[in-house]
């Protein structure tokens, strides 16, 4: 099945081209296919080694070459930054590239997903192997084309030349015989000097961009499959409740309607808080000619839900579950060191406080929509997602077929910030379009978008500090309540042992307990530091004033000498080589430096605030500047952010964006974003009451880069986390009044 | 019932409900996807055409009130002088992420371009902010517009 649409998953080039690498349906030769590398993978390394199979590179007759991005496109600029990886070392034109998203498939590109910042990290070294083996295979034939050493070839923007007899070849003129060359060996093959680079590190507009300011159709709402109808799927408001009873014959007859059907959710659900993996829950299908009139049919639509364990829970209770519970022993401890009790007990002064961040929901622009087609126990399905790799597995589950029988194609996503690394989207469309028997496009509200993430989960942190008779930090505590049962926690509800400044301090507690959710919760852009770096940067403010000094030189004390630090065990992705305290210095230093940090005089009610924070990699440290009024609200003047992500910005132009993006992001989040919870169901409905930050509350930010010598890390996420306490920090610096609890009510400000 | 309406200047029919919002009559029954589905109720922008020249929520206005008034949209808008030198800005300054908004901001943009040529950052901020960026693009959407109007491009709030 072809959709009309251009969805550039589909886009001619089928999966059987990528195994066999022979000619493709254009007369273009796919190069260096399905090549193994010579040297076995070690044992414990053979995921490493699947990943090195690839099938990114195409040359066309016509001297275009397409390149497969490999994981999903959600905003962060992927698919340009991956063409850009591997062009640079086949060593063409960026004007002759061409970028296409890589279909769904693990043998041949390991996995594929787009989150925790890791597209770079996990994929930089491949890319740049992938394009120069490519590059060695057309410089082989044109070699042996003219019967010359290929040492003496040289290649330059898309042309291999024999430079001695005065000879050039085309890539375009070469695919066919290079396609024919054995693929060199990957982890010898010779890569540019960095220095020489010509695409990384420029600033490339965006691959789609052109068709966006267009208004073409690239993003999973847009596919049009023929024969296509479609549905929206109404749930119970309380998550995970099952169907009861409803009017299903009633909505039948209405206009455009085709069919209205209950979908049953399996019947061992997992516990209800991981929204990441969790399966489909009960709802109700309704199947229209149009979505204007299956959306319709739902306002008719009455269903009796049965009630779950959780309907009677409301985050306005939070608080005070939260004080009690904290007062008992921790659930779970996370680390114990030295002797923190009795160091605070001895402390000269101690600093206690409690903060508290709310759930929050994605709301990435798109809803959530996901188009299937379903026939004879096969299911081709175009969404915009984050993790197709984890579709395909729910899908197959749902529906009780093999998962080579699932086939996704990656479109465009609206925005993702890790909504769209949950799956149920994905399942609900495939599931319905085999109940009803037609191909579907499912469609959320915005009302269900907010009503059923997997949200950001809330979090509480009860705080000591012990201060000796110099002022100095000796001792630390913290009890997170977090959510969960027992000791089983919430996703991304979690805190490491490393926390800083954990590390840097001889007496440590740091224990989690948690309150029972009905919210599924998963992965919010930099989950865990989204809300960490707020309670623990703002908390270390609090003690630095306590001590007598600025935040910036309290925590350059922590950090103390440049050095590297023992890596955290665990974790998502590549193994981490640990938190360097030179490179978390180096950010703090510059970025006080550049905005005056502690040197400006600022008129009354302003003031200046700074924070740091490392996650996904990279090393971030920020200062905002803010106003609060007499009533109370909050006017951010500018952010300032120094970073460090290493020795390669593969797109300064995206990377900037990335950074300026996700601070105006944190900012918003810290103004205006709290999901509330009553009877067990969130109330919020639409942006009206779910606000998001908009241009007239957008500061300027100024970005600095820190070049270091270290591997290049990404950038979609770690700008975020500083940004809150940043702000936190400056309103008390402005007000003299602390920020313990998100989002920012502005009457606790009022002066007047 | 029988609507015709006439889209980036050609007349367009099409039989539907009158109160089926023109977003849904633009991008079902017609196939034209550029203006985007985001709130519903004319809340973050993605969904705003021209009618008559105002910008407007196209997923709040249904089909039976645009009468015989001029539509234009995304995909109609590079035709213009405005819509085109908005289009060459938003791509010479790099200004999407993930896009799905732009092609409400590009509307809403050459509306206020038409309007006032040379808007300051207080007009940018008042025509801008019925539209959501949620990859907070906004500091790039901003130094578009002026690009777009011949000005230099530095924010003015800037300190």
């Amino acid at each position: 099945m072809t959709p009309n649409n251009a969805v550039t998953a589909n886009s001619g080039v089928s999966r059987r081209n990528f195994l066999v690498g022979s000619a493709t349906a254009g007369g273009g030769l796919l190069l260096d296919l399905s090549f193994v590398p010579a040297v076995k993978a070690a044992p414990g390394h053979e995921a490493t080694a699947t990943s090195t199979l690839n099938a990114y590179v195409q040359i066309n007759p016509d001297d275009s070459v397409t390149i497969f991005s490999k994981n999903p496109e959600i905003g962060q600029g992927i698919k340009t930054a991956f063409a850009q990886i591997i062009a640079e070392e086949l060593d063409v034109d960026w004007k002759q590239v061409h970028a296409e998203q890589a279909p769904t498939d693990a043998k041949l590109y390991g996995a594929q997903f787009a989150g925790g910042s890791l597209s770079v990290p996990m994929n930089y070294d491949t890319l740049r192997r992938a394009g120069a083996a490519g590059r060695a295979m057309l410089v082989t034939a044109a070699a042996q084309t003219w019967k010359v050493p290929a040492s003496q070839c040289t290649t330059e923007a898309g042309v291999v030349y024999h430079k001695a007899s005065n000879r050039s070849l085309k890539y375009g003129q070469l695919a066919a015989k290079a396609a024919k060359v054995p693929a060199p060996d990957l982890k010898t093959v010779s890569l540019k000097d960095p220095k020489d680079f010509k695409i990384i590190g420029q600033a490339i507009g965006g691959v789609d961009s052109p068709k966006i300011v267009r208004g073409q159709p690239i993003f999973g709402i847009d596919v049009q499959v023929p024969g296509m109808r479609y549905a929206v799927f109404e749930r119970s408001p309380v998550h995970g409740g099952k169907f009861g009873s409803a009017n299903l014959d009633d909505v039948k007859k209405l206009p455009g309607v085709r069919n209205v059907f209950v979908v049953s959710a399996p019947d061992d659900p997992p516990p209800p808080f991981d929204g990441m993996m969790g399966p489909i829950t009960d709802g109700v299908a309704i199947v229209a000619d149009t979505w204007y009139q299956a959306n319709k049919a739902a306002e008719s639509l009455e269903v009796q839900w049965q009630q779950t364990p959780f309907g009677n829970l409301n985050s306005a209770d939070y608080p005070q579950q939260a004080r009690k519970l904290a007062q008992n022993k921790p659930t779970k401890d996370v680390i114990t060191k030295g002797d923190p009790h009795g160091t605070l007990a001895s402390a000269a002064k101690v600093v206690e406080a409690e903060y508290h961040y709310p759930f929050l929901a994605h709301v990435p622009l798109e809803p959530m929509n996901s188009t299937s087609a379903y026939k004879d126990g096969k299911v081709e399905i175009w969404a915009p997602t984050q993790f197709p790799g984890n579709n395909v597995k729910l899908v197959a589950k749902t529906l009780g077929i093999p998962e080579d029988h699932v086939t996704i194609h990656v479109t465009r996503s609206g925005g993702g910030f890790g909504r769209r690394l949950s799956s149920e989207f994905v399942a609900q469309s495939a599931i319905i379009s085999k109940m009803h028997g037609e191909p579907v496009k499912l469609l959320w509200t915005r009302l269900q978008d907010i009503q059923h993430d997997s949200y950001r989960p809330g979090g509480f942190h009860f705080f000591k500090a012990g201060l000796d008779k110099d002022g100095k930090l000796v001792a630390l505590n913290d009890h997170m309540i977090t959510f969960g049962v027992g000791d089983k926690f919430t996703n991304s509800g979690t805190i490491s042992p490393t926390e800083f400044p954990a590390q840097f301090l001889e007496h440590v507690s740091i224990g989690m307990s948690a309150l029972p959710s009905s919210l599924p919760t998963g992965p919010m852009r930099a989950p865990g530091s989204n809300a960490l770096a707020f309670a623990f940067q703002s908390f270390l403010d609090e003690v630095a004033h306590a001590s007598g000094k600025d935040l910036l030189t309290l925590q350059l004390e922590l950090l103390g000498e440049p050095r590297q630090m023992p890596s955290p065990k665990g974790g998502f992705g590549p193994p981490s080589p640990g938190f360097h305290t030179g490179r978390m210095a180096g950010v703090l230093k510059k970025v006080a430096e550049v905005s005056g940090y502690g040197k400006k005089q600022l008129p009354k009610g302003t003031g200046m605030g700074i924070a740091c924070y490392y996650s996904h990699l990279g090393y971030f440290a920020e200062v905002c500047q803010a106003t609060v009024d007499s009533y109370g609200g909050v006017k951010v003047n500018k952010m300032w952010v120094a970073v460090d992500v290493g020795n390669q910005i593969v797109n300064p132009s995206g990377g900037l964006n990335q950074v300026q993006g996700g601070i105006i992001d944190g900012i918003g989040q810290a103004l205006h974003a709290g999901v509330k919870i009553v009877g067990g169901r969130v109330v919020q409905t639409n942006f009206h009451d779910y606000p998001l930050i908009r241009m007239n509350e957008a500061p300027p930010v100024e970005v600095v880069w820190v070049k270091t010598e270290f591997p290049a890390t990404g950038l979609g996420e770690p700008a975020l986390p500083p940004a809150l306490p940043a702000l936190t920090n400056a309103i008390f610096a402005a007000t003299g009044k602390r920020i313990r609890t998100l989002p920012i009510n502005p009457q606790e400000l009022k002066s007047a | 019932m029988s609507y015709t309406i006439k889209i980036n200047g050609t007349p367009r029919t099409v039989d539907v409900d009158g109160d089926t919002p023109l977003l849904w009559v633009l991008r079902d029954v017609l196939d034209m996807k550029g203006p985007k589905f985001g709130c519903g109720l004319g809340l973050c922008g993605c969904c705003t055409v021209h009618i008559d020249g105002n910008p407007t929520r196209a997923c709040i206005t249904p089909v039976k009130a645009v009468g015989e008034r001029p539509v234009l949209t995304i995909e109609g808008v590079g035709d213009t002088e405005t819509g085109k030198k908005v289009q060459e800005a938003w791509l010479a300054l790099d200004v999407m992420q993930c896009g799905y908004c732009q092609a409400g901001q590009i509307m809403s943009a050459t509306a206020l371009l038409n309007e006032k040529p040379r808007p300051t950052d207080a007009d940018i901020d008042a025509a801008m902010s019925g539209n959501i960026c949620r990859c907070a693009t906004y500091t790039r959407i901003r130094a578009a517009i002026k690009q777009a109007a011949g000005l230099d491009t530095k924010d003015s709030r800037d300190i």
